[in-house]
């Protein structure tokens, strides 16, 4: 079993998204990892960030979904 | 006599005053709240409370008013009716009397309701899914070594393989884990029809709606276990999903946590 360091740290408040519906939050840090990663490659730590952040906020499910989407090409976002 | 006295109600003093029991959960023929652990709760007790007093008022009021009417205008006692159709300061009085009280009480209720949507920036997520008829938690703020974060469904435990002192109806495999004093924004939705994440004692009452993600934050004050339901009728086995959190101290749950990435 190896040893797993834990970070107490999540999504932080976006004051795009002030109100109760946090469905666009997550949908923005999903687009905004993509579009970090096309410019400056998916290890970037500045694009690791937008990962953690969609991760924290979006349903494993939802995820899982639209990756396969984009694997497809069908991607409703910007690509 | 008082020596005997003193040696029965002095030990019962001692423990009711060094022990604090929490209800956190619901109890047989209850009317009133469960204990608050979270300061929203304590705002919704106490706004409560102050209601009560404006109800308590304007219920003697009223009551004195039409006990009065009915008595001095009964028939035999009042032979001649009254031609009194309106009158305008009457009117004016019952009109602007009730616009004050509500104002006077809106003050604190608007105050309660845009604190339970203030979200103070949060250090941890948790993302809570109503499926019918489970829940199901993830935590996606830690990953594993393959990248995989933690997610696990919650179902109801039977009523047959309940053991004793566990609550029915209630009980489920699988709590939520939450550190105590920290704040937490819960991220509630539902994977098939629309489902509700309550719990009384944290005063969270939050739909799940299919492909919206609603918000609500949380800052649990005490270690303990916190019983809820599912709050939106979703189906048949809707009163079969309960919610069960338990608030554990924060190096606690991460321990919790670490053991769950490295299972």
């Amino acid at each position: 079993m190896s040893e797993v360091t834990i970070q107490v740290r999540t999504a932080p408040r976006d004051r795009r998204f002030p109100t109760q519906n946090q469905t666009n939050h997550c949908w923005a840090r999903y687009i905004e990892f993509h579009a970090c990663a096309k410019a400056k490659g998916e290890d970037d730590p500045e694009c690791e960030k937008f990962k953690r952040w969609y991760m924290s906020l979006c349903p494993a499910e939802w995820v899982e979904k639209w990756d396969t989407l984009k694997e497809e090409g069908r991607f409703p976002g910007p690509e | 006599m008082f020596n005997y006295l003193k040696l029965i109600i002095c030990p019962f003093l001692t423990f009711s005053l060094s022990t604090v029991f929490f209800t956190d959960a619901p109890e047989n023929w209850q009317l009133g709240f469960q204990d608050p652990a979270t300061p929203i709760m304590e705002g919704i007790i106490n706004l409560h409370h102050d209601l009560m007093y404006f109800i308590c008022v304007i219920f003697i009021f009223v009551s004195w008013m039409l006990s009065r009417t009915l008595w001095h205008f009964e028939k035999t006692q009042n032979i001649v009716p009254s031609t009194l159709t309106h009158g305008t300061l009457i009117e004016i009085i019952w009109t602007i009397t009730p616009a004050c009280i509500l104002l006077v009480i809106a003050i604190p209720s608007f105050s309660l309701l845009y604190a339970m949507d203030e979200i103070i920036s949060p250090a941890i997520t948790i993302k809570t899914l109503g499926h019918q008829w489970y829940w199901s938690y993830e935590y996606s703020d830690y990953l594993n070594e393959e990248g995989e974060s933690i997610i696990y469904d919650s179902y109801m435990i039977p009523e047959e393989d309940l053991i004793s002192g566990q609550l029915r109806l209630l009980e489920v495999d699988n709590r939520m884990i939450v550190p105590v004093n920290t704040h937490i924004r819960i991220i509630v939705s539902a994977a098939d029809v629309l489902h509700s994440w309550a719990i009384p004692s944290l005063g969270i009452k939050c739909d799940a709606i299919p492909g919206r993600l609603n918000q609500t934050s949380m800052f649990v004050k005490r270690e303990g276990v916190y019983y809820g339901q599912c709050s939106e009728i979703c189906g048949i086995n809707h009163g079969f999903m309960p919610i069960v959190v338990e608030a554990v101290k924060l190096p606690n749950y991460i321990t919790w946590i670490s053991n769950k990435l490295s299972e």
